[in-house]
């Protein structure tokens, strides 16, 4: 009997042994097949388009950038980690000058190797109008995320220096957006960035192999990944672009892919029931209501936005959501590094409607204001149902909100005209969700006083000598700790002087095939596709 | 002849200016920036004037209509500003699989609306004929898109015979006629089927119905004609409506679905001009709709000559 326990014991070891190994070892793992909301396959040459999803399966799979982000914790916020370079520091005395210290024997998937020279040329292929590597298509995607940037040189072969404009510490959040293509391969392919888009090379950990427009993208793992922790698991990952939702869920019930971008809520129950995962997290994002600060503009009374923050009971709006959602506390969702200590929001009508009578408005006489909103649009969740639902809950405090509901484009085009344009009709609020992964595009670009229409996004012309002095002090911070305190003191900022009626934060939902293992879900907008195995 | 034809030519000119001008300017009424396809959302209006700037999107648009016919008329559609890519390769790429796609769905749907209209024709006021009729109405009532969904959840995630998207296994460019490829192709082709069959069956018995009331067949069964026969002499003279109908009906097949091509994520200009349009992609847009509008008028033109074929009335 003992020997037989013996035995059983002893060959469970052997079998947990040998799935350790397989795992450790990165041994091939199936096939992945994703649909993604994008209609087209995002562009492959290196600075791909659609936005966070274009980064997301065409950026950080193909290629890395010089500063990636962290993306291996679902519980810890994801911040930024060395990628092709290992280290970075600014001049002590101007604060212009960054070195960045590349990291050795990396290759590209070509076998050509990475440089300083790499650096530079992908630089100039953004910025320097006049070289030969520039490209117009990469460059509107790209030149945009990188302002700071002034000037750039090789110091030797592993090392680069950036020099910024003025000093800006946001300069690493920036470089994080621009994947490094293969001058070689380039060169090799008749200097053609058509020919390069088919076939393109990266350092990233997937090679991609073939694509067809609008159809289909494969990827392979690059087993030379310099990065071993990270090469994938998986045999193959393939993208699928499937804009129309209900095709998406389809197409994963009946098996033809194993995941699948952003189901509807209203298949989320289904899918459960059909034992497929829905995996959610926090990620940065908000849905709010932009206030106009505009002169005459009721939202230059505090009283009244604190009493529009008071009178949302967002946790209804969350029922409403089916639970995909997190109710908001602050600008940033709740366990952002960023968050600080703020005065949270919370559902307290009494207060809200005590503040709307102290500001000269009752239920009886009540405060008109005309929203902008969109009918739909990227991130904005069901905007509809989810408006309707916040105009009924001002106008139990005292409000009478008025909706003007535009296209998504025509509100894009509103929102970067600012509130004063007649584009935005004489609206005192815009709805809005935020892409708010950096600092700059946090915080800053809403309410920094020169970033007005046409200069920046400011909608709302809010302008206040300490914020900006506030943002001024976490631009030019340059030690991490510092950087961090004072950004938190900006978003308290946000939340006590309730800036933006905040609302609710996306919680980035996916659904998968019960196949489908090992995905850990970052709080990011960007993904890491290496852990995942089907099975 | 030559006279008739040169004549319906001629008439072409005019039509496809006035078209090519009204999908040119169509476009413009829609909200939104013509460069949204390219810029990151967070762009500023700063950075949108300088691109438009670059794109000449900056200029009137007159003088943009008038480049954009003049490489229109040297077979140049631009460059799709979202992609990158040649607007002719694009649409070459996506007009074949709507190709295939409208020649499979007119095949199920003229084959079974001539068969149900001849039916419904000859068994007019039966039971039969009610039975065709209400088939008929169906199909050219039912949402393609509903009917779409429905098939999918029957046929794909139901019973899993069917997939539910897509053009193959490895994308639509390594299409080949065999089960593995052509079973892509059933559940979009009988979605699209169902309104030409509809449309065909109603048309089809209708005229049936009407010339075998007339005189001509009496006679013709006096003087001792068969069944065949007399059915002979019915298709020859239900052949020119049905003939222009069937003609339309392929025109808009021809012309792909954007509601059913998105449903089943089919690679036609349907699937093209649906992401072209949220993509605000004006070169594609623009190049699409005149492709397809000028397809439309070729098309009519031929039903026109192969009605006058038919017809010798109608030359005159």
């Amino acid at each position: 009997m003992y020997k037989g326990r013996f035995t059983r014991l002893i060959t469970g070891l052997i079998a947990g042994s040998a799935l350790a190994l397989t795992a450790g070892t990165g041994q091939a793992q199936g096939v992945l097949r994703i649909g993604m909301t994008a209609s087209d396959i995002p562009l492959t040459t290196g600075q791909p388009d659609n936005g966070g999803e274009g980064q997301r399966f065409l950026g950080y799979t193909v290629y890395d950038a010089l500063i990636n982000w962290d993306l291996s914790s679902s519980t810890k916020p994801s911040g930024l980690a060395p990628g092709l370079a290992t280290a970075w520091k600014v001049d002590d005395k101007e604060h212009k000058h960054w070195t960045f210290t590349l990291r050795k024997g990396v290759k590209f998937h070509d076998g050509s190797e990475f440089t300083a020279e790499a650096v530079v040329w992908n630089l100039d292929k953004l910025l320097k109008k006049d070289a030969p590597q520039f490209d117009s298509k990469q460059a509107a995607q790209g030149s945009s995320r990188i302002p700071a940037v002034a000037t750039y040189k090789v110091i030797d072969p592993y090392t680069v220096e950036i020099s910024t404009k003025e000093p800006d510490a946001f300069l690493p959040f920036q470089m994080a957006w621009i994947p490094m293509s293969s001058p070689a391969q380039w060169e090799k392919l008749g200097k053609s960035w058509e020919a390069f888009a088919k076939t393109p090379s990266g350092t990233g950990p997937w090679k991609l192999i073939s694509w067809t427009p609008r159809e289909r993208a494969e990827m392979v793992p690059n087993k030379e990944y310099w990065d071993k922790a990270r090469v994938p698991k998986l045999d193959k990952l393939v993208l699928i672009p499937l804009p129309e939702a209900n095709t998406r869920v389809a197409a994963l019930r009946s098996g033809q892919v194993d995941w699948i971008e952003a189901p509807p809520p209203d298949a989320v129950a289904s899918l459960k029931a059909a034992k497929f995962q829905i995996v959610t997290n926090a990620y940065p994002h908000n849905w709010v209501w932009h206030l106009s600060r505009v002169e005459g503009s009721p939202f230059n009374d505090i009283r009244v936005r604190r009493a529009a923050n008071l009178a949302v009971d967002r946790n209804g709006l969350n029922q409403l959501l089916g639970g995909l959602s997190i109710p908001a506390t602050g600008f940033v969702p709740p366990g952002s590094a960023w968050f600080g200590k703020p005065t949270e929001h919370k559902f307290d009508l009494a207060s809200a409607r005590k503040l709307m009578a102290e500001a000269g408005y009752t239920k009886a006489k009540p405060l008109t204001i005309k929203v902008l909103i969109p009918s739909s649009g990227s991130g904005m969740m069901q905007p509809l149902p989810m408006n309707e639902f916040v105009q009924q809950n001002l106008n139990e405090a005292g409000f009478k909100v008025e909706f003007e509901v535009l296209e998504w484009n025509a509100l894009i085009s509103a929102w970067r005209a600012g509130a004063k344009d007649p584009l935005s009709r004489g609206a005192v609020a815009l709805n809005y969700s935020y892409f708010i992964q950096d600092p700059f595009t946090a915080f800053t670009r809403h309410v920094q006083s020169d970033l007005t229409s046409p200069k920046g996004t400011n909608w709302g012309y809010y302008k206040e000598p300490a914020m900006d002095a506030l943002l001024l002090k976490a631009k030019t911070t340059f030690e991490s700790d510092a950087q961090l305190k004072v950004l938190q003191e900006i978003h308290e900022k946000f939340v006590n002087d309730a800036l933006f009626l905040d609302i609710t934060h996306d919680v980035n939902p996916r659904a998968m095939s019960p196949k489908v293992h090992g995905f850990v879900q970052a709080k990011n907008w960007f993904q890491d596709f290496s852990p995942i195995f089907v099975k | 002849m030559l006279l008739y034809l040169l004549r319906r030519v001629l008439y072409v000119i005019p039509i496809a200016l006035a078209v090519s001008a009204v999908c040119f300017s169509l476009v413009f009424l829609a909200p939104g920036d013509p460069l949204s396809a390219v810029i990151p959302p967070d762009a500023t209006a700063e950075l949108i004037t300088k691109l438009k700037a670059d794109y000449g999107f900056d200029q009137p648009v007159p003088v943009q209509f008038g480049r954009w016919i003049g490489r229109a008329l040297h077979g140049d559609l631009g460059t799709s500003i979202a992609t990158g890519r040649p607007v002719n390769a694009e649409i070459a790429r996506a007009i074949v699989n709507t190709f295939m796609l409208a020649m499979c769905a007119c095949g199920i749907g003229f084959f079974f609306g001539l068969l149900f209209g001849i039916v419904a024709g000859y068994f007019h006021g039966r039971w039969l004929d009610k039975l065709m009729t209400s088939i008929a109405v169906t199909g050219v009532s039912v949402p393609h898109y509903w009917l779409g969904m429905v098939l999918v959840i029957v046929f794909s995630v139901l019973l899993d015979w069917l997939p539910a998207m897509g053009a193959g296994e490895s994308g639509s460019e390594a299409w080949i006629w065999d089960w593995d490829h052509i079973k892509y192709l059933v559940l979009p082709a009988v979605t699209l089927s169902f309104i030409p069959m509809g449309i065909v069956t109603r048309t089809v018995r209708a005229i049936v119905a009407e010339i075998l009331n007339q005189e001509f067949v009496q006679a013709l069964y006096a003087k001792g004609l068969t069944a065949t026969g007399v059915f002979r002499h019915v298709v020859k003279n239900a052949a020119p409506t049905t003939l222009a109908v069937m003609g339309i009906q392929l025109g808009y097949l021809l012309g792909g679905s954007i509601l059913v091509e998105t449903v089943f994520a089919w690679p036609g200009t349907g699937f093209l001009l649906n992401t072209a349009i949220f993509q605000r992609d004006l070169p594609l847009l623009q190049g699409t709709i005149l492709f397809l509008a000028l397809f439309f008028v070729l098309l009519n033109l031929i039903v026109d000559v192969a009605q006058g074929l038919f017809d010798p009335r109608i030359k005159r």
